[in-house]
């Protein structure tokens, strides 16, 4: 048998992602590529049709996952994602779609439309990357920045209070809310599944490293060994009050699935009200018509389930 | 193709410009749309709010003026024809996304009910001071098409219009009304729908194998594809190549911007539109669009009452300018004359293209109201000495 | 018939609004006229003085704005007072004389009063004044043709209500040709 007839085995995850793209731009010892890892088994796990799932990210070191994803992918403005992806939601609504973003992204300059998307329950997938600093500029302080970490923004030492992520999600609204850390990849896929098989909006934080800035700065080491302190700071807790999930360095790292409820999305809502004012005047709403979609004819564009 | 009939509200009508905005959306087939309160823009999305749910159209209320003009882009990608509606304040803060739909080449309608500014300004009072902003308000170098209308009648015509234009060019279009336009009542004719041309959206027929989503036709336009094909198409706003992809050097710029400059520079005369009256044998030719033009005729009519030859060229679409037309004009007459509700922003194209061949006149306004067309009449009637 | 400039002027909820709809709409789309009318709110929705300005001409209309109006509606004193000195030398004053005190000193020629409230009252219900005030001006005026405006009065207000507001209109013309 020659080497071109032998059969090369495959890795399932390279289906998902643009290889073509690769190598990809993350720090050796950086997280994200980990949680990406996780993302595509979750993908291919839940059985969404490939064409059916939409990645939207915003800016920064996260933000780049979007462009490594071989589904519809949106790589759009900073802190922004969560509007983009209402709307293409709302436009959509067959589709499943993901906002996979980091901590400054989300919750600096995107934190308003975190806490709205939350109340208007829209049925996105946030999936937060929290490695504790600014990456992709270089490692200034952010809103998840613990106190007494040294920045480059801060380069004395951080002050300020850092948001509790499962705490303020929940209070927000989100149905779903739990923590990981990139050292929990089976955990992890098994969250991102849930969070994909979920109605309304999800909150998926993971903790990560990036030893080329926070990580050196704060003395944690290594990637390694900031992966070691996650295995040793860990404590899984289901079902733990998110008021207690605040990160305290040197304190235990709450992870687990802290919320999972239902109640109804916007556009249950949506069609709930309108049906009740407006009666039959009222055609339900499931998304824009294609109406001059030349590509329904062309089946052969489909994707193979 | 022609209109839907089901968003169509076809007869005669006495409504303001707001509203006659929100029915032109409707015949052009816009069915998404986000928006945020704010004066004196409301009134449009307040009737999306109340027509849409009919006709199979989402309306939604976003926390601010950035979300509201993501949320646009995103269900534009996601098939939608789509618009936003704001003023002054929101406007400024639209400003980046502006770029992102510039850069994504991704079709979408932006209507600016403008008001007297800066910040809070005069919210109740119109203006016309957001003409230079429109057209570079966000960073970076990019092309983008502007329409004004100057009566309700108009603000129906020229949001069709204005969709029809973001469709064919894939490119962020606006609607520059301001408070008069916006909150005045005139009769309003909607046609029926068999009547209204609008242009669908520019769909690939290419298998995924074979398209590229940034690949231009002849026209430096790409075909875009609906999601959740398969296609797996990768939206950036860094600068991509034609696959899509993020290329960060100078020679990968160099090719994108250019192009999108280009596909409005190129297709200016295509896409320009403007009215001309008595300009054969004219002394002054008064430049003028919006509400402007309107008060602009009573200064003219003054003004021939004096003997004075003038004629009046309106510009219907603002942007791109049609700087070839003012270039011809002042080789044949003694002046231009530019009122508009600021203190001197389209007269500087004036100024540009005539390139002193003919003198320009501005007359500014910081806005609240209209100008007194008596005032029109003297600096026209100056003009000519 | 050449620019005619109206404006109609009274508390926030007295139906100024609609009522310089209605002459719109008779003149734009019932009278084979132009029409552009514009409104102007005080600062709160109910209670404050508002006024509509409405612009009716043959030709086609401009400029938007009342500069000088030929025709004053004053639904009550503040309107009044305030609109007053805004009307032609040779103006038509029409206003409802239990709500208006007319200064005497003002010598408008041509002013004329109505009781509009009162004859709303009879009809049961004081919301109908600015229909009582419309028939008033057809009856005065004759700017419009009377079917014209009561088209116009039909298509405008709520539904179910037509029958009232038209009776309300009726009494106001009546009132206009009697005195």
């Amino acid at each position: 048998m020659s080497m071109a007839e032998m059969e090369v085995p495959r890795n399932v995850v390279e289906e998902y992602l643009c290889m073509d793209r690769m190598p990809h731009m993350w720090c050796s010892g950086c997280g994200i590529g980990t949680t990406v890892n996780c993302f595509v088994r979750a993908i291919e796990r839940s059985k969404i049709p490939r064409n059916k799932i939409a990645v939207v990210s915003g800016i920064g070191c996260t933000g780049r996952v979007a462009g490594y994803i071989a589904t519809d992918s949106f790589h759009t403005t900073h802190g922004r994602a969560i509007p983009f992806a209402t709307g293409l939601k709302l436009a959509r609504p067959e589709m499943t779609v993901i906002v996979y973003s980091g901590d400054g992204d989300l919750i600096a300059i995107g934190g308003n439309h975190l806490i709205h998307g939350a109340r208007r329950n829209i049925d996105l997938k946030i999936i937060c990357i929290n490695n504790f600093t600014y990456a992709m500029t270089g490692g200034q302080a952010g809103p998840t920045t613990p106190p007494g970490s040294i920045s480059t923004t801060a380069p004395y030492g951080g002050f300020e209070q850092e948001f509790n992520l499962p705490y303020l999600a929940e209070s927000s609204g989100a149905v779903y809310v739990a923590r990981w850390t990139s050292f929990h990849v089976t955990q992890l896929t098994r969250a991102m599944a849930e969070c994909l098989k979920k109605k309304g909006m999800t909150f998926l934080e993971i903790i990560t490293p990036c030893p080329t800035l926070y990580g050196r700065r704060n003395r944690q080491g290594t990637g390694v060994d900031t992966m070691k302190m996650y295995r040793e700071m860990s404590v899984v807790k289901h079902g733990a009050d998110t008021k207690e999930a605040a990160i305290v360095p040197g304190k235990e790292i709450l992870v687990g699935r802290f919320v999972d409820i239902d109640r109804p999305t916007f556009l249950d809502g949506y069609n709930k009200q309108m049906k009740s004012r407006l009666g039959e005047r009222f055609p339900e709403y499931r998304g824009i018509s294609e109406e001059s979609d030349p590509l329904e004819q062309h089946g052969e564009n489909e994707i193979e389930q | 193709m022609k209109a839907d009939p089901a968003g169509v509200l076809t007869g005669a009508h006495f409504i303001d410009g707001d509203h006659a905005c929100c029915e032109g959306a409707l015949a052009a087939g816009c069915r998404f749309s986000a928006g945020y309160p704010i004066t004196p823009s409301t009134e449009v999305v307040e009737r999306i709010a109340a027509r849409f749910p009919h006709v199979g159209g989402m309306f939604i209320q976003m926390e601010d003026e950035l979300a509201a003009s993501i949320a646009i882009l995103g269900a534009a990608w996601g098939g939608a024809k789509v618009l936003t509606v704001t003023s002054g304040p929101g406007f400024s803060l639209m400003m980046e996304h502006i770029g992102f739909a510039a850069m994504t080449e991704t079709p979408c309608v932006f209507v600016d009910v403008q008001r007297a500014g800066p910040s809070t300004g005069l919210p109740t009072l119109p203006a016309q001071a957001d003409m230079m902003q429109v057209r570079w308000g966000s960073h970076g170098d990019y092309g983008i098409i502007a329409l004004s209308p100057n009566s309700p009648q108009e603000c129906f015509n020229l949001t069709i219009e204005a969709f029809n234009l973001a469709e064919t060019y894939r490119v962020p279009t606006f609607l520059m009304m301001d408070e008069s336009v916006g909150h005045m009542t005139e009769r309003v004719v909607i046609p029926a729908a068999d009547e209204i041309e609008v242009v669908p959206r520019r769909y690939t027929s290419k298998p995924s194998g074979e398209y590229l989503p940034y690949e231009p036709e002849e026209d430096l336009v790409p075909a875009m594809v609906p999601v959740g094909r398969g296609y797996n198409v990768h939206v950036t706003g860094l600068t991509h190549d034609e696959r899509g992809y993020p290329v960060m050097n100078a020679a990968a710029q160099d090719r994108l911007i250019r192009r999108l400059v280009d596909k409005i520079r190129k297709n200016a005369r295509r896409i320009a539109r403007y009215e001309e009256s008595r300009i054969e044998g004219a002394d002054v030719v008064v430049v003028s669009y919006g509400i402007t033009s309107r008060v602009a005729m009573e200064g003219i009519r003054l003004a021939r009452e004096n003997g004075i030859k003038v004629g009046i060229l309106r510009l219907v679409v603002v942007w791109p300018f049609p700087g070839w037309r003012i270039a011809e004009l002042s080789g044949q007459i003694k002046a231009f004359v530019v009122p508009e509700l600021n203190m001197g922003q389209m007269v500087l194209e004036v100024e540009r293209y005539a390139a002193g061949r003919a003198k320009t006149h501005c007359v500014p306004h910081a806005g609240g109201t209209v100008h007194d067309p008596k005032e029109i009449a003297t600096v026209i009637e100056e003009a000519v000495k | 018939m050449s620019r005619t400039e109206v404006k109609i002027g009274g508390f926030g909820g007295q139906g100024v609004i609609l009522t310089g709809l209605v002459l719109g709409k008779a003149a734009a789309l019932y009278g084979g006229l132009n029409a552009t009318m514009i409104q102007s709110f005080g600062p709160e929705a109910r209670g404050s003085a508002c006024s509509s300005q409405l612009v009716i001409s043959d030709q086609e209309i401009l400029y938007p704005y009342v500069r000088q109006p030929n025709i004053l509606v004053a639904i009550n004193q503040e309107a009044y007072t305030k609109f007053v000195p805004e009307l032609a030398p040779d103006g038509l004053l029409l206003f409802e004389e239990d709500l208006v005190h007319v200064d005497e000193r003002v010598g408008h020629r041509r002013a004329r009063g109505i009781p509009a409230t009162r004859i709303a009252e009879e009809l049961g219900n004081r919301i109908v004044v600015n229909m009582v005030m419309l028939g008033f001006f057809s009856a005065t005026t004759g700017l419009l043709r009377e079917e014209a405006v009561r088209e116009a009065v039909r298509v405008s207000v709520p539904r179910g209500t037509e029958e009232l507001n038209l009776e309300a209109y009726g009494r106001g013309v009546e009132y206009g040709i009697r005195n």
